[in-house]
């Protein structure tokens, strides 16, 4: 499924370092090389990669394609953390509230 | 720390009517008493999660009998305002120490009585290397379903 992919293109070191690099900002594929020890072309290649697995989507400006993080494509792999924090915060909530004021049940 | 330098990552914020100091303690001495049963990485169903309440102090469970699973580090440690955890944990429960994923909980004092605590998880994207163990969470029904099932409940009375 679509959250396996999105995770094992996530799992190449470089194609990560790239990804963390565009979701600073927005660059194209020139911005993107430079200052890694990788060329050009296997550059393009992890895009596509990151593109394929919906992590990045570019839009052409011109000549070049600028590339940016896919915000909705991220949100499965975000999901799973953010229910997990939701109902652990829920139970801190009450834990806290109700060791502070044992009279009063919060659940 | 810049704000535009999270790739991959959940923010939370709850609200207890509670002092700020005892909120602080609630949150890293008691995480036993909160923390949800199903998600723990040692073989023991009775554990204590514990902090060691210092910057470089280690973040464990221990289990009834005496087995310790570490989950990670304490990287900042500024009672009552902040802490800051390493969470080591992969998306198979087990500790990974080369997983350096952050949980960010700043603290703030609304009133008297009332902290708002702000979390961020960051580093998400570090589970890339974990796709295998991800996707058994992801097409789990028990796993992940029934989380999200108690979540939608869990956040209709969860103060934002």
């Amino acid at each position: 499924m679509a959250a396996q992919a999105q995770l094992a293109a996530l799992g190449d070191p470089t194609r990560r370092t790239i990804f963390e690099r565009i979701a600073r900002k927005p660059m194209s594929v020139v911005d993107v090389a430079a200052g890694l020890s990788v060329s050009r072309p296997a550059v393009s290649q992890h895009l596509r990669v990151l593109t394929q697995a919906a992590l990045v989507r570019h839009t052409t400006q011109g000549t070049r394609n600028v590339y940016q993080i896919n915000a909705r494509g991220v949100e499965a792999l975000r999901a799973y953390v953010d229910a997990l924090w939701s109902r652990a915060l829920a139970d801190f909530k009450a834990v806290a509230e109700a060791s502070y004021q044992p009279k009063r049940r919060s659940k | 720390m810049d704000a535009a330098v999270k790739p991959v990552s959940v923010r939370k914020s709850v609200t207890v009517n509670a002092p700020i100091a005892h909120v602080f303690r609630t949150f890293t001495e008691r995480q036993n008493d909160w923390w949800p049963r199903a998600h723990h990485i040692g073989k023991c169903e009775q554990f204590t999660a514990t902090l060691e309440p210092r910057t470089g102090g280690r973040w464990f469970e221990r289990g009834d009998d005496g087995s310790e699973c570490d989950w990670g580090r304490v990287l900042v440690w500024q009672p009552p305002t902040r802490v800051v955890l390493q969470w080591s944990i992969g998306a198979d429960w087990r500790y990974d120490p080369a997983l350096k994923t952050e949980v960010d909980v700043r603290f703030v004092a609304e009133a008297q009585e009332r902290t708002r605590v702000d979390l961020e998880h960051r580093g998400l994207e570090h589970y890339g290397d974990q796709a295998e163990a991800m996707r058994n969470i992801f097409d789990s029904p028990g796993a992940w379903a029934e989380t999200l099932t108690i979540m939608a409940g869990a956040a209709e009375n969860k103060p934002s």
